[in-house]
């Protein structure tokens, strides 16, 4: 069930992968500083837990455009050391802010959702996990519609295809990158929350940022669906090789599976599953 | 490269010296003999030691990081798993089987230089941003292992004997002090040899552009991993000095974090200057130290200091790291390079 939030926090970095060639290894702080704002406005300020969940978004989207604004727009052109270096340090510098607003401790949500388990038969599912499976494929659902059908995700497939192809047609390729990283920092915000209201909100719900990179490296980092699918995938895999490998072992294999997954996907098929190879010339 | 005014290269060994007039030759005499005698100034305390130690420990790790990422392109953000390696290898080898430190820190570099090239061979296929994920795998990986495998102490970590010269033991901070020094002169002199000689050209051919590279006759496979080698047995050492130093080896000694200030150092420094590499670790580690020092005595600021004070300098260090790429991409070295020519012609302009 963990794959269907591995898919949404995925499709995050590979929308800006997509359309601005960035990696952003920083996505894990997105669902830190959604969560964070969220627990700010519902329990600090007090305000209707969906009332702060809209203002978390519209705080997210502004945050969003401002990293893109003032640290990857001059970057433009820059090699890829530099961007890989300010994907990273952007991590720890966001980390840095969190732990210096909000402490390194662990807060919990007011429960929006009931805590009781669902039986199906012999089944037993855990009713929030069940919803905030439900609530990420629903936001996945969405923004699949909004990049087929509305102008803004058009612009965006088509800078995602081509920068000055996109520019020659009259998008503003600049634009179209602020709001990329709006969306991806709105889709962190909503991992944020959900995350954060499973597992308690902390500085710690950072680290799941760098396992679902393993997810856009095994979808492919330019592909959607292969997100999606690996996000499901990681999820299982993840489960089983946990409640099977662990035992023999001794436990604590949840840490380090997704690395070892992805340097397995990297020796073998760097590309992941769906995404396009890179042919390079001279 | 250029040369203060009247100095002509009229024989390869002028040509090829490092320290070319006689001025060069007093400033780097006196800075070396500054060194050895800085401990017996009145204002160096243990505290002061202390912090010096893990600066220049920290330097030898991105002098080879510089090699690998700033001459031979190749991003690692696992460089602090790598030191791990070292530092592990080190207290192990005299923990265990009593191997005395000049020889186990040479294996401190090897076996991390081995790790390295294993984690670095994704670099044959992948390049960019997939290298950088492989090297947080490696990272991740690396310690995952030494926390869960009890032969290599698990979680409460390895003791390491102190290192010993017949019957002087190499255990307070300040003969700490003269072996990380001496360590660090002779890596800083390897460091700047190899970016000069073939292998460093054959780097710098790798990191403009690997295909064209390949073309020109510089096997990718053997330079890539050596470059791989070469970053990561610095890292060794740097991690066997730490061993040594800290006395206690643990899997927490080595987070993340650490392993992306060192690539912060390098863009500070700037890339593909070994100077870079000196001026950047200073520059951050002495930030951090700084904040760490004075953040308690901030807490009547609201806001500012108290608990909060390692998350701000988190943020601080991030914050000179991000202001450096985005002005000063080639680094603070480029920044002195202009400044050392601009002097040299001052009258004139160029």
């Amino acid at each position: 069930m963990n794959g269907g939030v591995y898919a949404l926090i995925a499709l995050g970095i590979v929308l800006i992968y997509k359309s601005t060639r960035v990696l952003n290894i920083a996505q894990g702080q997105f669902l830190v500083v959604g969560a964070w704002i969220a627990f700010t406005f519902s329990s600090k300020i007090g305000l209707n837990i969906w009332l702060s969940f809209f203002l978390t978004l519209v705080a997210a989207i502004i945050i969003g455009f401002l990293i893109e604004r003032f640290t990857f727009r001059p970057l433009i052109g820059q090699p890829i050391s530099a961007l890989i270096t300010m994907t990273i340090v952007l991590m720890a510098g966001i980390e840095g802010l969190v732990l210096w607003i909000w402490g390194g401790w662990v807060e919990t949500f007011p429960d929006f959702i009931p805590r009781e388990p669902i039986r199906m038969g012999n089944i037993v599912l855990s009713q929030q996990l069940l919803w905030m499976f439900i609530i990420a494929m629903v936001f996945i659902g969405g923004f699949a519609l909004f990049f087929k059908y509305t102008r803004t995700g058009l612009a965006m497939r088509a800078t995602a295809e081509d920068h000055q192809v996109a520019q020659s047609v009259g998008i503003s390729v600049k634009t179209v990158f602020g709001q990329t990283w709006a969306i991806a920092a709105l889709i962190g915000a909503i991992g944020g929350i959900i995350l954060g209201s499973l597992y308690g909100v902390s500085y710690q719900l950072g680290e799941w940022g760098l396992k679902v990179l393993t997810v856009a490296i095994i979808g492919g980092l330019d592909s959607i669906p292969g997100a999606i699918v690996a996000g499901l995938m990681l999820g299982l895999l993840e489960k089983v090789a946990t409640g099977y490998v662990d035992p023999i072992i001794g436990g604590g294999l949840e840490a380090v599976f997704p690395f070892v997954i992805l340097l397995i996907v990297l020796m073998i098929k760097p590309y992941g599953l769906f995404g396009l190879k890179e042919i390079e010339r001279i | 490269m250029q040369l203060p005014s009247g100095t002509i290269n009229d024989s390869y060994e002028k040509d090829m010296a490092i320290i070319r007039t006689r001025w060069q030759w007093v400033m780097f005499i006196g800075f070396v003999v500054l060194i050895f005698v800085f401990p017996a100034f009145p204002f160096v305390s243990n505290y002061l030691l202390r912090i010096i130690n893990n600066i220049v420990i920290a330097m030898i790790l991105v002098l080879g990081l510089n090699i690998l990422m700033g001459y031979a392109g190749q991003v690692s953000l696992g460089q602090g798993a790598f030191m791990a390696v070292g530092a592990y290898t080190v207290a192990l080898l005299g923990h265990k089987l009593g191997v005395p430190f000049w020889l186990s820190l040479p294996a401190a570099g090897l076996s991390a230089g081995i790790v390295g090239v294993i984690f670095g061979a994704p670099s044959l296929r992948v390049k960019g941003v997939y290298l950088a994920l492989a090297t947080i795998a490696a990272q991740f990986i690396i310690l995952w292992i030494v926390r869960h495998v009890h032969a290599f102490g698990g979680v409460s970590g390895v003791p390491n004997p102190p290192a010993a010269i017949g019957t002087f033991t190499i255990n307070s901070q300040l003969s700490n002090y003269y072996l990380i020094i001496v360590v660090a002169i002779i890596m800083t002199f390897a460091a700047k040899n190899i970016a000069r000689s073939k292998i460093g050209r054959a780097f710098v051919a790798i990191r403009d552009n690997d295909l064209a590279a390949e073309v020109m006759g510089i096997s990718l496979f053997r330079y890539k991993l050596l470059a791989f080698f070469i970053g990561c047995f610095f890292a060794g050492i740097a991690g066997g000095l730490w061993a040594n130093l800290i006395g206690h080896v643990q899997d927490e000694q080595f987070p993340l974090i650490n392993s992306i200030w060192y690539t912060g150092m390098i863009m500070v420094g700037g890339q593909g200057y070994t100077l870079g590499a000196i001026i950047g670790t200073f520059l951050l580690l002495g930030v951090q130290e700084i904040v760490v020092l004075y953040g308690p005595s901030l807490s009547h600021i609201p806001g500012v200091g108290g608990s909060g004070y390692a998350g701000f300098s988190q943020f601080l260090m991030a914050l000179i790291i991000v202001l450096f790429i985005i002005f000063e991409p080639r680094g603070l070295a480029h920044r002195w390079q202009i400044f050392k020519s601009s002097y040299r012609l001052h009258p004139f302009s160029y």
